[in-house]
């Protein structure tokens, strides 16, 4: 727990930092390498939050490809070590932010979440790390020896499962994402079409 | 690390990249602003299925993972925005030379 603890304050720091680095920065490029350095500790705070899969697909998909594109983008341009300037809305919009952030400070802070308990976050865990694979109640469920486990919930554990949620109760918004996809892909192309 | 410190942790990110996406003049700093915010709620959305699970949906196990769905949903479609908003970038920098958003006048009047 100690490590743990440790580790997600290290994480932090350096993901805020480098945070304020990607806005402050005048260098566009180290901008862009900051990013990435955001990216990789939301990763490691996706592990330290037992959700693997999301570790992996946000290094493939933020620190692979997204960064990749956008460093792309910025050596097409000109001017790329002075091209972080600031505009006229630099006050209001540090008013904003900073008052925006004591909101959600105070909502954090106030709400009572009543969080899982100790036997209930053990099945948590369990589920949210197997998300790839599905549970096979008759098989993996006893060898787990899950506390705190009610029947019904032991009856849906067959079809716990990132995969196969994604493609049973959320298979509307699944579609209507691969949509999306197709849609952006096609519109992208046409816009960076030679005239 | 408790559930309030994620939510805080992912809050400073968040007004982070508001700031950015506020105060910036580069539209390249402005997307990138824009992904620190969905990365932030991304963080909010795992960090809050990994500690309560939604109301009237305790008995169902899959509802543990509703958080993280959520996530990979929003990473999809981040994907497509940068991909999308590059590519005005570029149509941008083509036509009128500048990635200033000051300079972005084409659609005036």
């Amino acid at each position: 727990m100690l490590f743990q603890d440790m580790a997600f304050w290290l994480l932090a720091v350096i993901a805020i930092g480098s945070a304020l680095g990607v806005v402050l920065v005048r260098d566009l490029f180290r901008a862009a390498l900051l990013l990435v350095l955001v990216f990789v500790t939301i990763a490691g705070f996706y592990v330290l939050l037992s959700a693997e899969f999301l570790a992996v697909v946000q290094v493939l998909i933020y620190a692979g490809a997204i960064s990749i594109l956008l460093i792309f983008a910025i050596m097409l341009t000109r001017n790329v070590p002075q091209g972080n300037l600031p505009n006229r809305l630099q006050l209001p919009a540090v008013v904003l932010a900073v008052m925006l952030f004591a909101v959600m400070i105070t909502v954090a802070l106030q709400t009572d979440w009543s969080t899982f308990s100790a036997g209930q976050q053990e099945v948590a865990n369990v589920v949210q790390t197997s998300a790839v694979k599905t549970l096979s109640a008759e098989q993996d469920a006893p060898t787990l020896a899950l506390p705190d486990i009610t029947a019904a919930q032991h009856d849906s554990l067959k079809s716990a499962g990132l995969a196969d949620l994604l493609v049973s109760d959320f298979v509307l918004p699944f579609e209507a994402v691969s949509l999306l996809l197709l849609a952006a892909v096609i519109g992208s192309l046409v816009l960076v079409r030679p005239r | 690390m408790s559930l309030e410190s994620i939510l805080i942790v992912a809050a400073a990110l968040f007004t982070i990249g508001l700031y950015g996406s506020l105060a910036r003049r580069n539209v390249l700093v402005v997307l990138m602003s824009i992904e620190l915010m969905f990365n932030a709620v991304n963080l909010t959305l795992v960090g809050l299925g990994r500690y309560v699970a939604p109301a009237g949906m305790q008995d169902d196990i899959s509802s543990l993972l509703t958080g993280q769905i959520f996530a990979v949903f929003i990473i999809t479609v981040a994907a497509a925005e940068i991909a999308l908003g590059l590519g005005i970038v570029f149509a941008m920098y083509r036509s009128s030379e500048t990635v200033d958003l000051a300079d972005a006048i084409e659609l005036r009047n």
